[in-house]
């Protein structure tokens, strides 16, 4: 009895859980800092909920909300995989919109053949932005953390520079509060709205049918084992024939090229104009960190980050709510995601410790062999 | 002004004056980080406790008048996320390079969220660190106003280099770090605790961190908006490599980056031709080609980034 009870604690399944509970511990945490801010927790998480799920409207708006987090959860999830941190997806979602937006402001072509290749533009703009980092990490070994932290804060000047210069809106450059944000794109160009009045676009079938796609590739193609070997054991995949430093490239560059879709899809789904407010995250809503947040908490398993992406996407539609219901500035957000991702990185060594547990369990089931347990025993104790 | 008198003596000399000045957050986050990376953990968080503490100085130097409190207040809200930082990457030996990227956000969105409702808009004070002329010094022409006319912040960034040198490479203390970061199996074997080592050098790097957050709110800008940093933890952890992970080389490299900043600055006051953009642009750009280029010249600690499990 016990030992089914043991068997089914240990149990793999239990492991996707972790970062749930993870998750509930920064969540814990974020009361506390209400509770001391003097805002009551439980009134201020229910707004959040409401604010999130509360009608059809907020519901839209979380799908909406997820359908950027999701394709660069994707992209982290390749990235990741390969053991390549990176933190660009900003920068990649910015250029990936601004060369999507210079594109569909350029030609006058048919709805039909501009809006296709328009997301192809986006995702090879965001490719680019990708893959510079890659090659210098592959040839030259420069940390991918620092370099794709460079590319954002490149990205963001050059927006800044094209969206009040070059690429402004013409009627803006006349006006005189002169708006940083491009002229909008022909309405033949918008991407389909899935249920007209509300704003729920055709991105969202991209996303849901790229996540099948990156999963396919990363556990069912060669391709997938390359990069997934080259993350677990780079030394071993070198050994083993695989070219690690083209693997290191394209998992970035894959992974930016999701960022700039998702950049892309923004522009043609969402506002039909490139728009940001001259903060740096003023475009991506800060969408390039929360999607590393969404795929940390999806496990990093492209199809984790589905539902890993709608319950951020909830946050930070809720977030809004909450900040009009409770005073509560919605930067409580930007914290509560921060302090997810600390701790499901530190779940980890949860899975770990499981992992040992698992294989003592499985010794000791074992019906012959007594010698190996003991020796187990022995090693554990010593240890 | 036009761009014509860019190239003046009195331009260069205000280039360099603030080239002096602004190295002062990069020297105190950096060399803080050093420490930590020579012990063997990579903190990717310096952005998000630099702006911490950016704000916890700025929130109590306003409150009390008294930059003294805010600079305090500014190492122990550091000190706490150091401390944080340091059980997540030692105790739980998560990755560190994304539990970093974690308290950077955690960072950028904990002080807007304090910012917003603890002072609600931006404002300027005139209490912070004013600068102190260093007598007879501060009158050698040029030179003076070059290097002896700043405030208490920027001479205590450079004099710490010579010290971290000394601790480094002179004490007992040096040599359990670099023995740690390098060899922790050895070490361990040789008696030295190397989660206390590296509690420690993770604790201290977020104080300094906190310090280089206050040299910019209450000493160099006096002021705080969201997100000020702008980046420079980051630039922060990029010097360490540049610099070999050696103080004297951290404080080049330091310099090397203010010197632009300065220049990007001045470029903008005096409309050089150039959009101010691709001005701002120049340090990061500069950050790649930095990294690019050091990488291969210096060996990084043998055990960065990787936690320390006794066998």
């Amino acid at each position: 009895m016990r030992d089914s009870l043991t068997r089914l604690f240990l149990s793999k399944r239990l492991d996707a859980f972790l970062p749930m509970f993870a998750a509930m511990a920064a969540f814990i945490i974020g009361a506390i800092i209400l509770f001391i801010m003097g805002t009551n927790p439980w009134v201020a998480y229910r707004a959040m909920i409401n604010g999130a799920f509360g009608n059809q409207n907020a519901l839209v708006e979380t799908i909406v909300k997820a359908v950027p987090l999701l394709l660069i959860g994707l992209g982290i999830c390749i990235a990741f995989r390969a053991k390549v941190i990176n933190i660009g997806a900003e920068g990649q979602m910015i250029v990936g919109a601004l060369m999507a937006t210079a594109f569909g402001l350029a030609v006058e072509w048919p709805g039909w053949l501009v809006i296709p290749m328009a997301m192809f533009i986006g995702f090879f703009g965001g490719a680019v932005w990708g893959a510079i980092p890659g090659a210098l990490k592959a040839y030259f070994n420069v940390n991918e953390i620092l370099s794709t932290v460079m590319m954002n804060a490149i990205a963001v000047q050059l927006m800044n520079y094209l969206l009040g210069g070059p690429m402004m809106d013409p009627q803006q450059a006349a006006a005189l509060g002169k708006l940083p944000e491009t002229a909008r794109l022909d309405s033949s160009y918008h991407l389909a709205r899935l249920m007209p009045p509300t704003r729920l676009h055709a991105g969202l079938i991209i996303a849901l049918v790229l996540a099948v796609l990156v999963y396919i590739m990363l556990f069912h193609t060669t391709l997938g084992y390359r990069i997934r070997a080259v993350g677990f054991n780079p030394f071993a995949s070198r050994y083993g024939g695989i070219r690690v430093r083209r693997q290191i490239v394209i998992a970035l560059l894959l992974s930016g090229a999701l960022a700039g879709l998702a950049g892309a899809i923004q522009v043609y789904g969402m506002n039909y104009r490139m728009i940001t407010d001259g903060s740096p995250t003023g475009f991506t809503a800060s969408a390039g960190y929360n999607g590393i947040v969404t795929a940390l908490f999806g496990g990093l398993h492209p199809l984790g980050v589905i539902p890993a992406s709608f319950f951020f996407g909830a946050l930070l539609v809720g977030a809004n709510s909450m900040q009009r219901m409770t005073q509560v500035p919605s930067a409580f957000v930007i914290a509560l995601n921060g302090m997810v991702v600390i701790f499901v990185v530190s779940a980890a060594i949860w899975r770990e410790q499981r992992e040992r547990q698992r294989r003592l369990a499985k010794v000791s089931d074992a019906p012959v062999p007594i010698p190996p347990v003991e020796e187990t025993r022995q090693k554990k104790q010593e240890s | 002004m036009d761009s014509s008198q860019f190239f003046s003596a009195t331009v260069v000399i205000g280039i360099l004056t603030a080239a002096i000045r602004l190295a002062s957050p990069y020297l105190f986050a950096a060399i803080g980080e050093m420490f930590g990376q020579r012990s063997g953990v990579l903190n990717l968080g310096v952005e998000g406790q630099m702006l911490m503490g950016a704000f916890f100085a700025f929130y109590y130097t306003v409150q009390t008048g008294n930059p003294w409190i805010g600079l305090l207040a500014a190492m122990v809200v550091g000190a706490a996320m150091g401390f944080a930082m340091a059980v997540v990457s030692v105790r739980w030996r998560a990755v560190q390079g994304i539990s970093g990227i974690g308290f950077f956000i955690f960072g950028v969105g904990m002080s807007e969220l304090l910012f917003k409702t603890m002072m609600g808009e931006v404002r300027i004070i005139n209490t912070g660190f004013n600068p102190i002329f260093i007598p007879f010094l501060s009158d050698i022409p040029v030179l003076g106003t070059i290097f002896f006319r700043h405030n208490f912040m920027t001479y205590l960034a450079f004099l710490l280099v010579p010290v971290a040198w000394f601790i480094l490479h002179k004490t007992t203390l040096g040599l359990k770090i670099r023995a740690v970061g390098e060899n922790p199996h050895a070490a361990d074997t040789l008696g030295v605790s190397v989660a206390r080592i590296r509690y420690l050098t993770v604790t201290m790097g977020g104080v300094m961190s906190g310090v280089a957050g206050a040299a910019l709110s209450i000493a160099n800008l006096n002021v705080f908006q969201e997100n000020m940093t702008a980046g420079m933890g980051f630039i922060a952890v990029a010097l360490v490599y540049f610099g070999g992970w050696r103080p004297f080389g951290v404080m080049f490299g330091a310099l090397l980056f203010s010197t632009v900043m300065a220049m990007q600055l001045f470029m903008q006051v005096f409309n050089v031709a150039i959009p101010s953009e691709f001005a701002v642009m120049l340090p990061y750009i500069l950050t790649i080609v930095v990294l690019v280029l050091t990488v291969g010249r210096v060996r990084g600690p043998s055990a960065l980034t990787e936690p320390f499990v006794r066998e």
